[in-house]
């Protein structure tokens, strides 16, 4: 019992460490974004916040950056995810070079990044399409280190050898193998994941400031150059919506549900 | 020991149900299957036995269409399956890991593979044929249980179900009751045994556990290097085995040397008969099963008991005799009173046939 108790101040000691560590940078924004910044005002004021909403390209900047990274997560879904798997099942040769190759983004500095596809995404604006999404393309390579270790992680705790074998002798064929067991199977790493990547594709600036496209952190940036406290401001209410689409989480069930369809 | 009467008529023929035709697969120098040829009744319960790498599950693995082969035919119910996908072979198959899905319930487990037949059958048939495969296999009221609130048998018995649920054409069970603790296992193993003679499907059980396929089998085949080295029913392999290779494999056996000659044996200072396939002729290592050595208390013996364990029903001697070779015995419990350690006996062999390899 006393044990007990002492665990659980242990942990409750690393819980308030932790949420101390992330709720002061917070607090501090917040603190910023509320302070004055005009002639007019005094106090307390929510002057910055009310001016999100007039902030120009903002609302397009965001929603571009969501499709983008709702195109990367259904990327990792129906390219890396069964990659993965099928590599792990069917070549385990290749095992080790997929690795590598999906570590690679890792071990590349995004400015060599953009300076190597630039001339690329050049071509893609005058022939395709000039629309931010387009980065999909390239992010979706940025996030493979990220989203390769997860799933490895979770691939490797799972005999999925077995339980590909005992579907395939009921009657399931490669696909329904991949995307209605594995997949199901491993969706905590594939959650894992793929939060990574939605974090990695909102926040990142380097590659599209200097590609030049208005996704989110640029116009933030933007915003910042003309005045910090909106800036601040866009900046927390968007570490807001990250959190409730994170309370968003499908339920176990109805992710097995949603995974558990049949391509064939 | 369960055996259905009907099942025991079965023998070699050419109306076989299952027909395994030089089967072989090499992995590098490794021969897994070498010539592999083997003919099951329809339902019949075949259990192959051997060693660790002696082919038997990738014997398995090749009927269940999940190992590909370098030669040979496999016909099942009259159809060549040999090139057929795993997916297509209708074979139900239970694994040595724990293989049911993880994220679905023991009845979605046991529903899984009807859904994927190909005239689907309906949502209210397949929860009735899943109710009853449940109920068969003892676990009704853990329908709605997910794998991780099974235990291992449990786990083992819905695999069973499912595998059972499609109606297969032959059940394929790889070791499915090594991961068990012992009680449980016997129990498992007896509830397969019932359900298989129930339903009459035509099984195939790989295990290196030979009290388990002794203990179930119709038939026991005994595998080394890729090939069957005898198949017979368990009592006739383990009474007339044809090689040294089964004699020593299924069983106890104690290496007697002796001299042979006219179809006999001399050792321990008796005669008996040695069986077919044995050496004819000069020396030989007779391989004598521990209870056809008869042992008396006698201080005037030729050999004194080492040491005794207790069994049950049955106690096991050591013996040491007079040139200090050890052999086993083992004795109906009640006969081996006051048979402890250092006890004076007098050992002699029953009057049972033994096989005789060459010494040396």
């Amino acid at each position: 019992m006393r044990q007990t108790i002492g665990v659980k101040i242990w942990r409750w000691s690393i819980i308030s460490v932790v949420a101390f560590y992330l709720v002061v940078p917070l607090y501090a924004m917040f603190d910023f974004s509320t302070k004055p910044f005009g002639f007019a005002d005094s106090g307390r004021t929510f002057r910055a916040w009310a001016l999100i909403g007039t902030q120009e390209n903002l609302i397009e900047a965001v929603t571009r950056s969501l499709i983008t990274a709702a195109i990367v997560m259904a990327l990792i879904l129906f390219l890396v995810v069964p990659t993965a798997i099928w590599v792990q099942l069917k070549l385990p040769l290749l095992r080790r070079p997929f690795e590598l190759l999906c570590l690679l983004p890792l071990a590349i500095p995004a400015i060599v990044i953009v300076v190597g596809i630039a001339p690329l995404y050049r071509w893609i604006s005058i022939n395709l399409s000039e629309s931010p999404i387009t980065l999909a393309g390239v992010y979706s390579m940025l996030i493979l280190p990220y989203t390769y270790r997860s799933l490895s992680a979770a691939l490797d705790a799972v005999d999925i050898h077995t339980l590909a074998e005992a579907a395939t002798t009921l009657g399931a064929g490669i696909s329904r193998v991949i995307f209605g067991i594995i997949m199901p199977t491993i969706k905590t790493g594939i959650i894992n994941g793929s939060f990574i990547a939605i974090a990695l594709v909102l926040g990142e600036f380097t590659i599209s400031n200097i590609l030049n496209f208005k996704t989110f952190q640029v116009v933030i940036a933007q915003i910042g150059r003309t005045n910090g406290h909106v800036a601040v401001a866009v900046s927390l209410a968007s570490l807001l919506f990250v959190v409730v689409l994170l309370l968003l989480i499908p339920t176990k069930k109805r992710q097995g549900a949603v995974l558990d369809v049949d391509l064939t | 020991m369960l055996i259905s009467p009907k099942r025991r008529s079965h023998t070699l023929n050419s109306s076989a149900y299952v027909q395994l035709l030089d089967l072989a697969k090499y992995f590098g120098k490794v021969k897994a299957l070498d010539g592999l040829t083997l003919d099951i009744a329809e339902g019949e319960l075949v259990a192959l036995l051997g060693p660790s790498g002696c082919g038997k599950t990738t014997a398995l693995r090749a009927l269940a269409g999940l190992q590909e082969l370098d030669r040979g035919a496999m016909i099942v119910d009259g159809q060549d399956v040999t090139f057929q996908k795993a997916s297509n072979r209708g074979m139900g198959m239970v694994f040595q890991a724990y293989s049911l899905f993880p994220h679905m319930t023991a009845r979605e487990n046991v529903e899984y593979g009807l859904r994927l037949r190909v005239h689907k059958t309906s949502g209210q048939k397949r929860k009735a044929r899943s109710a009853e495969l449940l109920e068969l296999v003892g676990l009704s009221t853990h329908a709605s249980h997910y794998p991780y609130q099974l235990s291992g048998g449990q786990q083992q018995r819905v695999a069973l179900a499912r595998a059972i649920a499609i109606s297969p054409k032959v059940l394929l069970l790889d070791e499915p009751l090594s991961a068990l603790d012992a009680k449980v296992r016997t129990q498992l193993r007896e509830e397969i045994r019932r359900i298989q003679v129930e339903l009459g499907t035509t099984t195939l059980f790989v295990t290196h556990d030979q009290e388990e396929a002794l203990g179930i089998a119709d038939r026991v085949g005994v595998m080394r290097n890729g090939q069957l080295e005898q198949i017979a029913a368990p009592a006739e392999l383990y009474d007339r085995p044809k090689t040294a290779f089964v004699a020593e494999f299924v069983g106890l056996t104690n290496p007697i040397a002796g001299k042979v000659s006219g179809g006999s044996i001399e050792i321990l200072g008796g005669v008996v008969k040695t069986l077919p396939g044995s050496i004819t002729s000069g020396s030989g290592i007779a391989l004598v099963r521990p209870e056809s050595i008869d042992v008396v208390a006698s201080k005037s013996g030729n050999a004194t008991v080492f040491s005794a364990s207790f069994l049950g029903a049955t106690c096991r001697l050591t013996i040491s005799m007079r040139d200090g070779a050890r052999i086993t015995a083992q004795l109906p419990s009640p006969d081996a009173t006051g048979l402890g350690a250092g006890a004076g006996v007098n050992v002699s062999l029953l009057d049972i046939p033994v096989f005789v390899k060459a010494a040396g």
